[in-house]
């Protein structure tokens, strides 16, 4: 059994090692150019219907996980 | 008394007022004298950007006419929303935009690089001819439009002159036909905002340190091979900038495209922003052209953090 005071900064590490702002930046990246391509795309008129949604999800997330740490 | 006497304020009187300000300025602290200079810019981006943008939102969720200002204003919620995300004409108009913004970057990442690594060959003429390729550059979008009309003339014009001298199409009508008009649009963006892409081609040319070059000569590495691993990695970063900044002033584009083909015929040149002009200030559903604004503002803003993010790469 661990004490509270051991298992914080490996709680931390962990924390810290899953919102790293790159990976996550990729991702928010990624959900944009998605996007960008199912609003512009002449295949599949359902995709262009979700299109803005995922824009917008996509460019939330960027905002939000701009904030992360390196 | 001469005039420069008049106009030069007397030393005491200098001197009395020098120390006030200083005085005054001194007793704030740092971040006061920072808000200061920052404040009145502040207030002006929020009256001419941030207030205008927020009150589009609030007017994408209602059935709001701007020429109709005594109607009653009722909160439709997302409506306009799902009718412009289950309208095919507007379906049509962003494929028309896609294809204008898809053949542009293409033709102008090929011309521009090309053209930048000629440039950097160095000849003789080399500054004279940079100086000749960046005047479409400089030129208004509305005057390059008014004028590719009259080139593009099926009767007068020279470019149906030069496609007929070699292949015998007799008179092209560029602008008139539906096949034609949307290539329109590409040559004369391209014509336009090639020598941009250069520019920044040439930026990167430019920051390649020769001993690499040297380097890979020692090793015997041919053109092709210093052109594959030295040359476009070292460039692709400014490339990438470019293509970003010049995609979304092209998903934006407007006053070149009106000035020469009007949307038509028809509506195959119809790009979104001119389709949304329509809406807005043609058939006066603002809350409609609103909702299409927001969707249009959420793509570049999204497009803009992508572009920032590249920006930030080159930098480092």
């Amino acid at each position: 059994m661990s004490h509270p005071a051991d298992t914080r900064p490996r709680r931390q590490t962990t924390r810290r090692r899953i919102f790293r702002r790159g990976p996550w930046e990729n991702a928010a990246t990624g959900l944009i150019a998605l996007g960008v391509i199912m609003l512009m795309q002449p295949f599949s008129f359902a995709a262009f219907g979700w299109s803005f949604a995922v824009i917008l999800a996509g460019t939330v997330g960027f905002v939000i996980v701009s904030h992360f740490p390196e | 008394m001469t005039e420069q006497t008049m106009s030069t304020p007397a030393p005491q009187q200098r001197t009395a007022t020098a120390p006030g300000l200083t005085g005054r300025l001194r007793g704030l602290s740092d971040r006061a004298i920072a808000w200061l200079f920052i404040g009145p810019t502040m207030l002006l981006l929020l009256a001419i950007n941030i207030f205008p943008l927020i009150w589009t939102v609030y007017l994408s969720f209602t059935n709001y006419r701007a020429n109709q200002p005594g109607r009653e204003v009722k909160w439709v919620g997302t409506r306009n929303y799902e009718r412009l995300l289950g309208s095919e004409d507007i379906w049509g108009y962003l494929q028309a935009t896609a294809h204008f913004v898809v053949w542009t970057m293409l033709l102008q990442v090929i011309l521009g690089l090309g053209l930048a690594l000629l440039i950097n060959r160095g000849f003789r003429t080399a500054s004279f001819w940079t100086t000749l390729i960046l005047i479409p550059m400089m030129l208004s979008p509305a005057v390059v439009g008014t004028f590719w009309t009259y080139i593009f003339q099926p009767q007068t014009g020279i470019f149906s002159y030069i496609i007929d001298w070699f292949a015998g199409t007799g008179a092209l009508d560029m602008i008139g036909a539906p096949h034609l008009a949307p290539w329109t649009i590409v040559i004369v963006d391209t014509w336009m905002w090639t020598p941009y892409i250069m520019l920044l081609c040439l930026a990167g040319l430019r920051s390649i340190p020769p001993y690499l070059y040297e380097a890979a000569e020692i090793d015997r590495a041919n053109a092709l091979q210093k052109f594959w691993y030295i040359t476009l990695p070292r460039v692709l970063p400014f490339l990438m900038l470019a293509v970003l900044f010049r995609g979304i002033e092209n998903f934006k584009m407007f006053d070149m495209v009106v000035e020469l083909t009007s949307g038509g015929p028809g509506s195959v040149t119809e790009l979104a922003s001119i389709n949304l002009k329509r809406e807005a200030f043609e058939n006066w559903k603002t809350g409609y052209s609103s909702a299409f604004a927001i969707i249009l503002f959420v793509t570049v803003f999204g497009l803009g953090n992508i572009y920032v993010k590249a920006l930030n790469r080159v930098k480092s």
